[in-house]
């Protein structure tokens, strides 16, 4: 298990090669999502390689942190992730996609160790993250619950039931990170069914909030830790982040929500990212 | 006859499974009183959750709970859980394979003078479909406390239809239930009638008027509609001269559609269906409406009086 502390060169080293998984994963699949992929990558990190309590030998111990990904189709990033943390091989990754793989289209918590409860449905997570961080409540554990909702997902009634009931709740030990890089399959988030203002409506619902550049590890790492520090409210890490982010010609395209690179794209993505650093 | 209801016998079950094992949660969604989960809220608040009027996020806590080991119930009513929240028992539960027991009440048109906006008769048929989920419909109360204390410790997701009135207890203490087993309750060589939840008393009743008429039928206690007892099925198959299915749902999707793809699959008998023929409910009285929509033991007899003569 490999864990960077908070040495943030490492860790954007490690952001840099999630990317170029991510690229490479989708373009060997000729499908998945690369945009809102690309746009997690800084949170992911975070977590995985600081923040979370948990290995791949504790990935069964009842006292573990828990991440819950909600917006399911970012697999690339996640699988990505969960192999440099040691989770899987990463030469697994290319089987992604493909049939017979554990590495999913969208996450399988049956085919997996490590993923909590299946998602790809949107909308699902965080009612999921609420209820594990009420067994933490019940059996008096430590352990806190991450949860990485998409913006575009925001739109849908079961997040709003959840805000509200984890609110009421005071759920201290839950943290929502949103994934706020404005764009949705169909094209932008405030013309389609805008979600602004979020930060009023978190703090309406009794949620503590913060607004972060969510590819800042900085900025990610003094919310984590200010979130900590609450002990009566849930807290949601508003991470405004550039869907594509690191690749050129993805960068606030909504196309590139769902769609693949060809080889063309491919060789470009992996030559920017190589370039970058 | 003894009545009771066996959402009342669940309120019982709950409690009892409470006072011996921590594991045991119990969420529902405003609907403490009415699905009798109340009674285990009473002792032991910590493990009950009223999530309020959130029936999708209430699934998705369940599942949450049962991935930290917790044995949970969930409960509604039928026309909300699975109704309202199908996708969330689809993926968090279903699909995950989490140890979630969704036990929901006010199942079928005994709902009574609500209406068919409460009237579930389509939730058999949309948590057959589902892959690792189990459905059982419970026949009366004794059979209700057998099948909640028993699914608790079965990992892996369950449904449990229950009804909101007062039914006939038709079973002794002594009655044991095993899943996936249907219970042979009279045994007769000419027509196979197999029910399911308050259609079973019914159909015992249909076999004492065909009795009378010189018709013997078996009656089979079908509470587990997945997984089915093809072997009971296909053994009755090779005896009786057809088979009448009556439940309290759908003719499409349920008991009836479950049993006619195994006989159809393998012996070539006819299966008639009792059931709600693709129709909504009203508002009645629960006798009323069994009535008018022929959910009673004279419809059964009739059906099986066409495959015998």
């Amino acid at each position: 298990m490999v864990k960077l502390g908070r040495d943030i060169a490492h860790l954007e080293e490690m952001a840099k090669e999630v990317r170029k998984d991510i690229v490479e994963m989708t373009y060997l699949a000729h499908s998945g999502h690369p945009g809102g992929s690309l746009s997690s990558v800084e949170i992911l990190v975070s977590l995985y390689f600081s923040e979370l309590n948990q290995s791949p030998e504790t990935v069964d111990s009842p006292d573990r942190d828990r991440f819950v990904l909600s917006k399911g189709h970012i697999t690339p990033a996640f699988y990505s992730v969960l192999s440099h943390a040691g989770y899987i091989p990463h030469e697994e990754l290319k089987q992604f996609r493909r049939v017979n793989s554990r590495l999913q289209g969208h996450p399988a918590s049956t085919k997996l160790k490590g993923i909590e409860v299946s998602t790809g449905s949107l909308g699902q997570g965080l009612s999921v993250a609420i209820g594990i961080a009420l067994a933490g409540k019940i059996d008096k554990r430590d352990y806190r619950v991450y949860c990485l909702v998409g913006d575009g997902e925001m739109e849908e009634g079961q997040i709003w039931e959840a805000i509200m009931f984890a609110g009421n709740r005071h759920l201290n030990n839950l943290i929502l990170f949103l994934d706020y890089n404005g764009l949705q399959i169909d094209g932008e988030v405030a013309k389609i069914n805008d979600i602004a203002p979020v930060i009023s409506k978190f703090e309406a619902f009794k949620w503590h909030t913060f607004e972060i550049n969510g590819h800042s590890f900085d900025q990610i790492f003094k919310a984590i830790d200010e979130a900590k520090r609450y002990p009566d409210n849930p807290t949601a890490i508003i991470a405004h982040t550039v869907k594509g982010k690191g690749i050129s010609f993805m960068e606030n395209a909504y196309e590139w929500h769902g769609k693949a690179p060809n080889e063309e794209q491919y060789k470009q993505a992996m030559k920017e990212l190589n370039a970058n650093g | 006859m003894v009545e009771m209801a066996t959402r009342d016998a669940y309120g019982k079950a709950l409690v009892e499974l409470g006072e011996r094992d921590k594991n045991i949660c119990v969420l529902t969604a405003d609907l403490a009183e009415s699905t009798r989960t109340a009674k285990f809220e009473a002792k032991f608040p910590e493990r009950h959750f009223d999530i309020g009027i959130e029936e999708a996020n209430m699934i998705g806590i369940a599942a949450g709970l049962a991935s930290c080991g917790k044995i949970t119930f969930a409960s509604t009513f039928a026309v909300f859980a699975p109704g309202r929240c199908y996708d969330q028992i689809r993926i968090a539960v279903a699909y995950s394979n989490k140890d979630v027991k969704i036990v929901s009440t006010h199942g079928g048109i005994t709902v009574g003078e609500d209406g068919a906006s409460h009237q579930a008769c389509e939730d058999i048929a949309l948590m057959r479909v589902l892959p690792n989920m189990r459905v059982v419909v419970p026949a009366d109360a004794i059979e209700t406390e057998k099948v909640i204390k028993e699914i608790a410790y079965i990992p892996g997701p369950f449904y449990v239809r229950l009804g909101r009135p007062r039914v006939p207890v038709i079973f002794s203490e002594t009655y044991d239930f095993e899943l996936g087993k249907g219970k042979v309750l009279r045994k007769g060589k000419d027509v196979a009638i197999i029910a399911c939840g308050i259609m079973v008393s019914k159909a015992i009743e249909a076999s004492d008027i065909l009795h009378k008429r010189g018709v013997e039928a078996t009656v089979v206690n079908m509470s587990t509609i997945k997984p089915l007892d093809v072997n009971l099925l296909n053994d009755l198959g090779g005896v009786v001269k057809g088979f009448v299915t009556a439940e309290e749902h759908s003719i499409y999707g349920g008991l009836g559609e479950a049993v006619a793809g195994v006989i159809s699959e393998n012996i070539c008998k006819p299966v008639k269906r009792v059931g709600m023929m693709d129709v909504f409910g009203e508002s009645g009285t629960a006798q009323e409406l069994l009535i008018k929509y022929g959910l009673t033991a004279d419809n059964i007899v009739k059906k099986a009086l066409e495959i015998v003569v």
